[in-house]
């Protein structure tokens, strides 16, 4: 997916230049070709994240759309002043491309992982929050950043995750996609968790649940209309995310309902990462699966929520 | 605080006494704060002479085209002494100088900081220091890539200074070889608690600078001749260029000179205003 997202943004600097690419102090051999071909927009600046995105408010405010790229945790947590005021309060068309959205970097602990990213930009105006669930579906969804008026938040995946997206699937920022149907429940979840909503979904069928699955892959602006009628058709709505359950989607699909809703709305279930520091390592997978959020315990919780046990 | 001696005494003691615009500039400070109630008087007074020469004999603006493509960029990063940047704006109108009373006025454009988008001439929304001259290296490095001989302006406090992103920004201004960026230090030695040397001593300040990629030039901020003349002789190709400006906090409204505790004032007394005004008078 980082891959995908990063090819792209060479892609858009070959049909419009004013595309610009901003690194923070990346791997090796970054884009090299995107430096190659046009050494003038690519800029590999230093470990230095406040300036960074200083310094691409300053280009866009000039006409330039610059896409800057490093770890999903220091992109938003070490320069947040910087994205408010610099970004946000300006308005400005710069695209955030955060590596390592979620636990993609669980073996490297708690400084690498960004599981509050959505809940920190999502509380900043003007800013839109989206997190693709595949290569696939980044590279459709990354032809659509050129002409984004404001600032826009990406957070990319660990990469070869799996696809759910085929080439050619319709994809407009801030509207929600439906990859199941169903009646029992549905799943409001973004990024990588569409796969695992989508397996779960696939376990319950065995044990005679239906349930619906829709992909924000826009967390803000959320897509009201689609929350709203999920709220309406279905007994019990599942949140279910790679995020704290603090301000993420979740929250979101709350804070929709309780201002909109029909009283009394569906039964909630928020699947997301309690409030409190991850303290193990391994892989991805291992985290997700000790906070109960891979396909098996997801079911479990869907199970037991609609069965009231 | 560590026991020092204040060295409160600029380092240029001779500036000429403020002469008759320097003191209109003022007399418009202190209308802003009387409409408002409120502002950060000796911040600003400080800065009057350096903005008023920027924007008198360096900058090339247009008031009725403020956004005019070819312009030189002025950001004033430490977004708390805007009411200098307010009077010299309404001075040269970029807006009416009446809406200078409604300075910090619930439906007024002219808050406690500067906002881009909301002033004609403000290029970008200080107020949270150490922003300014990263938004001003990519402003100098787009006047780069398009070719453009706009030059682009920093003005930032020396309290502003003790940010980390400042010198984030210097070094990547260094690496660019951004010639056509300067950056302006209105050194009046006082931050918001008390002197610079107490506080957070950020000398050699000179050094720093020139450490940190950048020509170095210093001058009596308040020194109009001079202020032009360094300002018209900056530039050394591939390298920016810090001014550091020798001010005095709150200058030329005596009770706020050096004094720390006229860093931001509200509700000064309207006889002590009229003081004021009295001593800012035509001669």
């Amino acid at each position: 997916m980082r891959k995908s997202c990063l090819n792209s943004v060479f892609e858009l600097a070959k049909q419009d230049n004013r595309v610009l690419f901003l690194g923070s102090d990346l791997g090796a051999g970054t884009l090299n070709d995107f430096r190659e071909r046009y050494p003038d927009r690519f800029f590999m600046e230093g470990v230095a994240e406040q300036n960074l995105i200083g310094m691409a408010a300053g280009l866009a405010m000039e006409g330039f759309i610059p896409y800057v790229n490093t770890i999903a945790s220091f992109l938003t947590r070490r320069c947040l002043e910087q994205i408010t005021i610099d970004l946000c309060l300006h308005n400005l068309p710069v695209r955030l491309i955060g590596n390592g959205g979620g636990l993609v970097y669980a073996p490297l602990g708690p400084t690498h992982f960004a599981l509050d990213d959505f809940a920190l930009l999502r509380a900043l105006p003007n800013m839109a929050v989206v997190a693709p669930s595949d290569a696939v579906q980044m590279r459709a969804f990354m032809k659509k950043t050129l002409e984004w008026p404001g600032p826009l938040y990406i957070r990319l995946a660990k990469g070869g995750d799996p696809v759910v997206f085929s080439e050619g699937f319709p994809l407009e920022i801030g509207k929600a996609i439906s990859l199941r149907e169903g009646r029992h429940a549905v799943f409001i979840t973004t990024g990588i968790m569409a796969h695992r909503a989508l397996s779960a979904a696939e376990i319950l069928t065995k044990k005679g649940l239906d349930c619906a699955v829709l992909h924000f892959h826009t967390v803000k602006p959320l897509d009201d209309a689609r929350v709203l009628s999920a709220a309406s058709e279905f007994p019990l709505v599942v949140t279910l995310e790679e995020h704290s359950r603090i301000g993420g989607l979740g929250s979101a699909v709350l804070e929709l309902l309780a201002d909109r809703g029909s009283h009394p709305g569906p039964r909630i279930l928020r699947l997301a990462f309690p409030d409190a520091f991850v303290k193990n390592y391994g892989s991805q997978d291992a985290i997700l699966e000790a906070a109960g959020l891979q396909p098996e315990s997801i079911a479990n919780s869907v199970m037991n929520s609609l069965l009231g046990a | 605080m560590i026991d020092r001696p204040l060295p409160l005494v600029p380092i240029y003691p001779g500036s000429p006494p403020l002469d008759s615009r320097s003191r209109y500039l003022r007399r418009l400070v202190l209308r802003a704060m009387e409409g408002g109630e409120r502002g950060h008087i000796g911040s600003s007074l400080s800065l009057i002479e350096i903005l008023r020469v920027l924007f008198d004999d360096i900058l090339r603006i247009r008031a009725d085209e403020p956004n005019w493509d070819g312009r030189d960029r002025c950001i004033l990063s430490k977004g708390h002494g805007c009411l200098a940047l307010y009077a010299l704006l309404a001075d040269k109108g970029f807006f009416p100088v009446a809406e200078l009373d409604t300075f910090c006025h619930f439906g007024s454009f002219l808050g406690g900081h500067p906002e881009r988008g909301k002033i004609p001439g403000v290029e970008a929304s200080t107020g949270a220091l150490g922003h300014g001259l990263s938004i001003g290296v990519g402003q100098a490095l787009a006047a780069k890539l398009k070719k453009s001989d706009s030059r682009s302006f920093v003005v930032m406090g020396d309290g502003e200074i003790n940010e980390g992103s400042v010198w984030e920004a210097t070094m990547t201004a260094a690496k660019h070889r951004l010639d056509n960026l300067t950056a302006i230090i209105d050194y009046n030695k006082l931050q918001s608690y008390g002197p610079t040397r107490q506080v957070l001593d950020m000398e050699p300040l000179a050094d720093k600078w020139r450490a940190f990629g950048f020509t170095v030039l210093e001058v009596d901020g308040h020194d109009v001749a001079a202020l032009q003349t360094t300002f018209k002789t900056i530039s050394e190709p591939g390298k920016p260029t810090a001014v550091i400006c020798h001010t005095i906090k709150g200058k030329g409204v005596l009770p706020a000179e050096n004094n720390p505790e006229w860093h931001h004032k509200s509700r000064i007394a309207p006889e002590q205003f009229a003081e004021f005004y009295k001593a800012l008078e035509e001669n």
